[in-house]
């Protein structure tokens, strides 16, 4: 099958499910070696390329310390790896509309008081499997600073880590996606071009053109292809 | 420390030698003929073999590949008998897919007056969606036009698109920037408000919107948190497939029969119309590819559609993108988005020599991929076997200055760098992907099916993008066809008047397969592709 990762060598490695010990190829995913393992994932799966954050995992090492993040699909397994998905983590959302907002830290204070609870211990940074930095972008928030907020927060996946390992009980993925919605509707520069198009369609300006486009057969169709002028890189 | 193993750096080192005289010369495009050429030699598509005509319903004789005939020609969830009595749930509009083309459907489907349920197999934005990365098309430059959009389109599809979809797509598309950028979508833009537009394979201008290389990814996270805004009018229903369609006694949609994944129970969601934004087909690996695709592509919509009638079209046509990682192992077949070529890097073989236009249209792209590494032996084959051809990366800082790479393409960035390769010094090895159904149940410029009550959105559909997609205009649909697909469909359901609902398709479809003797243990949709090991 197209998707399971071939094996160099067939040295096996022990990793912990929950608890339980596994042997699984050294080179495969946390998500592969799960597949490996037996399980048929439903929960803690989701587009398998980084972009979703549906498989955010937290893991330790056998005789470290540390305690470790990273999603599924993404991070491969090391021996003695012990690990548990959380691929849902309750978080505060706010409702509201859009069109009805001022772009202001006053707007932001008042659908997320929490926001000033922030106590900048930067647990949520440590947490990021897209290495943002959380905390700065909540500082960020704390100065309502929605332009430094939108932008320093805009890779993230909303994975939900950050918000349960926040010991003030933020939902920062919540927190920055209210900002960038209010940064591209109201804060960003408008496109001149783009409403002057619009205004154009509005008119009716490519309506014969497009009549005509579409009444064409095959060949004259082909004809207007080829003799397309190419804008130049 | 490079990532890459001994044998391919010396390869990369070919690579390094010819960068600085390769970025002065393109290769010269191909021709039409050229194009036809190097499709029927080299294309997946081209393979007779890997392909089946269905034997049952209304498309009889449709080719598609036979991994996806498997579940079409396949037995439902559901018996005729199951007792549609008591809904679990009632509404006007059921949207059934959560990714981008189903929350813009629930969303114009409720600013026109209907009460919306949207269920989706997994979370609801694990989609497609949120894993495009290069961008959106829209004419919206001076310099530009729907019309030369519209060229751009029919030719990439080799001019077999049809004609009024084509022209909501490229109508629609500067509206749709707009209705994005409304809801809060943050578009890369220059400091004076002008779109940063770059070319994809086959534009003939610079009309590729994006939002970093994280372009699905914007778009699906501000669609998904109107939705959420929205709660009071639009329920959000996860981890629930639907599993087949409803109809009432004269053959009008009446709703779906979904089923809870972790539950295993089935329920009939009353609705006056439906529709479909189920996605693709990719996990169903056709000629054994790997994919680009999310967890749950498995051609839902096309076996649900179909199975209560509506015809199918242009299934014969896979996409596969031209660039999916080969190298390392973990991330294979994983999206190298087209912005990395928009963006002036060049696709390379083992020598560091050019051999195809770097934006050919997707299909013909593939194919000079698959002949560098084919016939003439000119990929890099890495430890596990699998070929592959540089996509020269670090060219695109020496064009545009440094920090672009980290600038406008953070996740490609991130990806790399998880497994020590940095693709601002080192070039990425790729090799083709499974990426798009080009195909699937046939659509009017509305949205609207054969099948009343029946409304699609998306990448389920057949036709706005004929036998090959431009990049670009996979975003641009399933905006495009969502939202006319809500609206149409909230107006439909302010309307009608349902009969009595039943699975009588279901008992016509079960003789049907009988007496073309078809004898299949295959159950579908089959909902999630079966990944896991055994000894």
């Amino acid at each position: 099958m197209a998707t399971e990762t071939r094996v160099a060598d067939n040295k096996m490695i022990p990793i912990y499910i929950m608890g339980k010990q596994y042997l699984v190829p050294p080179a495969l995913t946390i998500m592969k070696a799960m597949e490996y393992a037996g399980y048929k994932l439903i929960r803690g799966v989701g587009c398998r390329g980084g972009f979703c954050g549906a498989c955010g995992t937290a893991y330790r090492i056998q005789g470290d310390p540390k305690l470790y993040f990273g999603l599924a699909c993404q991070t491969v397994v090391q021996p003695g790896m012990y690990l548990a998905q959380l691929p849902f983590f309750p978080a505060r959302r706010e409702t509201y509309d859009i069109s009805q907002l001022e772009p202001t830290a006053t707007t932001l204070f008042s659908l997320y008081p929490e926001v000033l609870r922030c106590l900048g211990c930067g647990a949520c940074t440590k947490a990021c499997p897209q290495e943002i930095d959380v905390r700065d972008y909540m500082a960020a928030a704390m100065r309502g600073d929605l332009a430094k907020l939108a932008d320093t927060s805009f890779d993230c996946i909303m994975c939900g880590l950050c918000a349960a390992r926040c010991p003030a009980e933020e939902a920062q993925y919540n927190i920055a996606i209210l900002a960038r919605r209010l940064y591209g509707r109201y804060l960003a520069p408008r496109s001149e071009h783009l409403e002057r198009r619009l205004e154009e369609i509005e008119t009716g300006k490519f309506t014969v053109d497009l009549e005509e486009l579409k009444g064409l057969g095959e060949e004259e169709l082909k004809v207007r292809y080829k003799a397309r002028d190419i804008e130049p890189k | 420390m490079s990532g890459y193993p001994p044998e391919m750096q010396e390869s990369i080192r070919s690579v390094e030698a010819t960068r600085a005289r390769r970025v002065g010369e393109t290769f010269p495009a191909m021709s039409m003929e050229q194009r036809e050429k190097i499709l029927s030699g080299f294309h997946p598509d081209y393979r007779e073999e890997t392909f089946h005509a269905v034997r049952v319903g209304v498309s009889k004789g449709q080719r598609m590949p036979v991994e996806l005939a498997r579940v079409v020609e396949a037995r439902p969830h559901v018996g005729a008998d199951f007792d549609l009595s008591a809904p679990v749930a009632e509404t006007d509009v059921l949207v059934i897919g959560g990714g981008g083309g189903g929350a813009s459907a629930a969303l114009l489907a409720q600013e026109s007056g209907a009460r919306v349920i949207l269920v989706t197999k997994l979370r609801f934005g694990d989609a497609n969606t949120v894993m495009a990365q290069g961008g959106i098309q829209a004419a919206d430059r001076p310099e530009d036009s729907p019309s030369i959009h519209y060229l751009d389109v029919i030719g990439g599809g080799h001019f077999t698109n049809v004609p009024d979809l084509v022209e909501a797509l490229v109508t629609d598309a500067p509206c749709v920037i707009k209705w994005l950028e409304d809801l809060g979508m943050m578009f890369d833009k220059e400091p004076d408000g002008t779109m940063m537009e770059e070319h994809g394979g086959g534009t003939s201008r610079k009309r590729m919107h994006s939002a970093r290389d994280y372009s699905g990814a914007e778009i699906m996270r501000t669609l998904r948190d109107e939705v959420r805004n929205r709660e009071e009018h639009i329920a959000v229903v996860e981890f629930s497939p639907a599993v087949e369609l409803v109809l009432d006694d004269q053959g009008r949609i009446a709703g779906a029969v979904v089923v809870n994944l972790e539950t295993g129970v089935y329920g009939y969601i009353k609705a006056k119309a439906v529709v479909l934004a189920t996605g693709g087909g990719g996990r169903l690996h056709y000629q054994d590819f790997p994919t680009t695709n999310h967890y749950g592509a498995t051609a839902d919509g096309v076996v649900l559609a179909y199975r209560v009638g509506a015809p199918l079209g242009y299934l014969e046509s896979m996409q596969y993108h031209p660039t999916g990682a080969a190298f390392p192992e973990q991330i294979l077949g994983l999206l190298v988005t087209e912005k990395v070529r928009g963006l002036g890097a060049q696709p390379v073989n083992k020598r560091g020599e050019q051999f195809v236009y770097p934006l050919e249209p997707r299909d013909v792209e593939a194919a000079a991929l698959i002949r560098e590494c084919s016939e003439r032996g000119n990929g890099v084959v890495t430890l596990t076997g699998q070929p592959g051809v540089w996509l020269d990366s670090p060219m695109i800082d020496m064009i545009h200055g440094p920090g672009t790479i980290q600038r406008a393409l953070p996740a490609m960035v991130r990806q790399f760098a998880r497994f020590d390769i940095d693709i601002a010094q080192e070039p990425i090895l790729v090799y083709p992907t499974l990426h798009y159904q080009n195909g699937g149940v046939r659509l009017k410029a509305d949205a609207s099916t054969d099948i009343p009550g029946l409304f699609i959105a998306g990448e389920v559909s057949g036709g706005v993008h004929g036998h090959n997609r431009l990049m670009g205009n996979s975003l641009l649909e399933i905006t495009v066809f969502g939202r006319r697909a809500g609206r149409t469909a909230a107006h439909y359901a302010g309307q009608v008047m349902l009969a009595a609902p039943n699975l009588a398709h279901v008992a016509a479809w079960n003789r049907e397969m009988e007496a073309a003797g078809i004898d299949t243990d295959v159950i579908s949709p089959i909902l999630l592709p079966d990944y896991v090991h055994r000894e």
